[in-house]
């Protein structure tokens, strides 16, 4: 009986503390929310709607009935027309589309004899997912009225894998999981530094000494920029040996890249670091970026399969834009600057991090 | 900078936390070169007095003027120029006390070539030589005090606010560390010490005694003695219970403590008589004790104001 009290004696306080702990309550009802929203929407293997460009060099009858036929299937969603192969494999580098469809100037002559593909899907292979759906695209016959007896002929529509020949999801895994590693720690690290010394007493002491925001702040940065680019060289180097994941563009792009995702998560993290009271609280938040990060980005499940509204939550995200930089730099060869959209937001989310977390960071108590 | 004669002023101040009135309607002069006290009990708004004065909390009402700056306007200069010892170890425990003080010399951009003289000399002088390699955070009390006191007045500043520098040392140390802050004095530094001790607030040039955010009291240690309102009577009684319980009706008596076997009893000034008050209560009830009036010590003085006002709050 009286160890049943002194049960209720304990639920009763941690209930009290927890009700007091508004920002944990919070994510006691916000994290099942969002998690449930995530895994019911956003994560959705039955891919729609990939971004998609053809190039029709035939122009007849036919081939325009084949792209409308295609593009019916909602599989893939049609966002340009461009007149050569060549700016096909251009839209493939930069990342604005993940499947090309080329259709030669002979189209209606190869799909009379069937002797060669009249068709060729160029895909980016990276994403294994991406590649499958390709495969099931391969299906859709093509024909003219008079042939309607013949079956459909997988033969005519050839799959082209680009940058992942050997189908290995490694190669996609490996430049992601940097993106996803960088924003656990560094997030994490920046945002724990701070409010581990509110709560030792620290900071009471450096807020009192000459020592300005911006100085504080930027000391604070530094360090954790190193260790960054050592977990950058530590992923992308095993990655190459242990999973021979390739490493097509340039080196220094890959370093600038990384330094501006390492340079904004730190400054979310000194965001955080500014709200939360504690290093518990300052956890709990970085999860919640971290957590849709890892599921929304594309890290896990291709970008374009996701439905509008988590695509909107996921542009939102740094490591969406990262990921896009990375395995277009590493996996396509892609030039930074042909993506120079995404490079813009990672400056921009640094930028309004940074200048949140001065404003919000107070040389004084109250 | 003014070079007024006083290193601290203030007028009204007063901070509130939500309908809390930590501070309230402070006036201070606090003349330089000297230890000036502030003694109260805890919650008396000591410590929230001192964050206001170094600026890191913004007053609600009242201004407040350190070396003739500003304290909402100016604090960031004012940093250079103050030292500022927290209540809390702040101190970082998992580095060295070389590391530590070495960061200090730093964060004060103090020249490269005098920070080393001047961390080798505040070593020598706080007893820290031999522990240049520890962590702070297993050095004892006493060590951690003087590691703080050390890092405080690394810079020298022109005014040091120690917030209750000696709750966590021992009375050998204590004495050591009042040692050190009369020669900081004596260099011309302003000391503004919080403490709840009543012998470290009479080893102070002046004291305001504080209660309940007020300011109740303010003067020297002997001034504060002679301008108390009270008369102190002590009585010494074999068995003290039974004198207290003797006196405990007497509406004329405010206070009655114990001190082993005496009783020091505060009458207020306006009632003529204080011994024969008293010795006649103890003849009613058969008490066999000595009668006497003595001089005010602090502890008097501090009961006999805090008493005073919450009598005229409840009137």
């Amino acid at each position: 009986m009286k160890s049943l009290i002194r049960i209720f004696a304990v639920m009763r306080k941690e209930f009290l503390q927890l009700s007091r702990d508004r920002l944990t309550f919070g994510m006691i009802v916000g994290i099942p929310l969002i998690q449930l929203l995530m895994f019911g929407y956003a994560i959705n293997t039955d891919v729609r709607n990939l971004s998609a460009a053809y190039s029709d060099e035939a122009d007849t009858h036919l081939s325009r009935e084949f792209i409308a036929e295609i593009s019916a299937s909602q599989v893939i969603n049609i966002r340009h027309r461009v007149s050569s192969a060549q700016e096909l494999n251009q839209l493939l580098d930069n990342g604005t589309i993940s499947i090309g469809i080329y259709i030669p100037d002979d189209f209606d002559r190869r799909v009379i004899n069937r002797d060669r593909q009249a068709v060729q899907l160029l895909v980016d292979g990276t994403d294994p997912i991406i590649l499958g759906v390709a495969q099931q695209l391969t299906s859709i016959p093509i024909a003219f009225d008079s042939q309607t007896s013949i079956r459909p002929d997988s033969n005519l529509i050839e799959v082209r894998n680009y940058y992942n020949p050997e189908r290995r999801s490694a190669v996609n895994i490996v430049p992601g999981l940097v993106g996803v590693i960088l924003t656990m720690t560094m997030v994490l690290f920046t945002a724990v530094a701070i409010v581990r010394e509110k709560e030792r007493g620290n900071m009471e002491l450096l807020i009192n000494t000459p020592v300005k925001t911006p100085e504080l702040m930027l000391g604070k940065i530094f360090p954790y920029i190193f260790i960054g680019l050592i977990q950058l060289v530590i992923i992308l180097s095993a990655g190459r040996i242990l999973f021979s994941v390739p490493m097509r563009g340039s080196g220094l792009d890959v370093f600038a890249t990384s330094l501006l995702f390492i340079a904004t998560n730190l400054s979310l993290g000194l965001l955080i670091s500014t709200i939360s009271k504690t290093q518990f609280q300052a956890m709990q938040m970085a999860f919640f970026i971290l957590l849709p990060s890892i599921l929304l980005s594309g890290f896990m499940f291709p970008f374009d399969g996701m439905p509008v509204a988590a695509q909107y939550i996921a542009e939102v995200l740094p490591l969406t834009h990262f990921n896009r930089l990375i395995r277009g730099i590493v996996l396509r060869g892609a030039d930074m600057m042909s993506m120079w959209d995404e490079l813009v937001a990672l400056a921009a989310f640094m930028f309004i991090a940074l200048t949140l977390a001065i404003a919000r960071f107070n040389k004084r108590l109250d | 900078m003014s070079d007024s004669e006083f290193a601290i002023t203030s007028q009204g101040l007063t901070r509130r936390f939500g309908s809390l009135i930590a501070v309230n309607e402070v006036d201070l002069k606090i003349p330089r070169g000297q230890i000036y006290g502030f003694l109260g009990p805890n919650g008396s708004g000591k410590s929230t007095t001192i964050r206001m004065l170094c600026g890191l909390l913004t007053p609600s009402a009242g201004s407040a003027q350190v070396l003739g700056m500003d304290t909402r306007k100016e604090s960031e200069k004012l940093k250079q120029l103050i030292g500022y010892m927290t209540q809390r170890f702040s101190l970082f425990e998992d580095m060295s006390v070389m590391e530590n003080l070495r960061f200090i010399s730093e964060i004060y951009a103090i020249d490269r070539k005098s920070r080393k003289t001047r961390v080798a000399e505040l070593l020598e002088k706080f007893d820290l030589s031999s522990r240049i390699k520890q962590k702070a955070g297993t050095l004892s009390g006493g060590q951690k005090q003087r590691l703080a006191l050390a890092a405080a007045t690394l810079h020298k500043p022109k005014i040091l606010f120690l917030d209750e520098p000696t709750s966590a040392v021992d009375p050998q140390n204590r004495r050591d560390f009042w040692e050190t802050l009369f020669e900081l004095a004596e260099q011309g530094t302003t000391i503004l010490v919080s403490t709840h001790y009543m012998d470290e607030a009479a080893r102070c040039h002046r004291l305001a005694i504080l209660d309940q955010g007020v300011k109740v009291a303010d003067g020297s240690p002997r001034e504060l003695g002679n301008e108390i309102h009270s008369h102190v009577i002590e009585v010494s009684a074999e068995d003290p219970n039974l004198a207290r319980a003797a006196l405990v009706d007497e509406a004329k008596i405010i206070s009655i403590t114990q001190l082993g076997v005496r009783l020091r009893i505060l009458i207020p000034k306006e009632f003529s008589g204080p011994v024969e008050i008293v010795s006649s209560r103890l003849g009613q009830a058969n008490v066999d004790a000595e009668v006497e009036q003595v001089f005010p010590d602090l502890e008097d003085v501090f009961v006999a104001v805090t008493e005073l006002r919450r009598e005229a709050i409840a009137a």
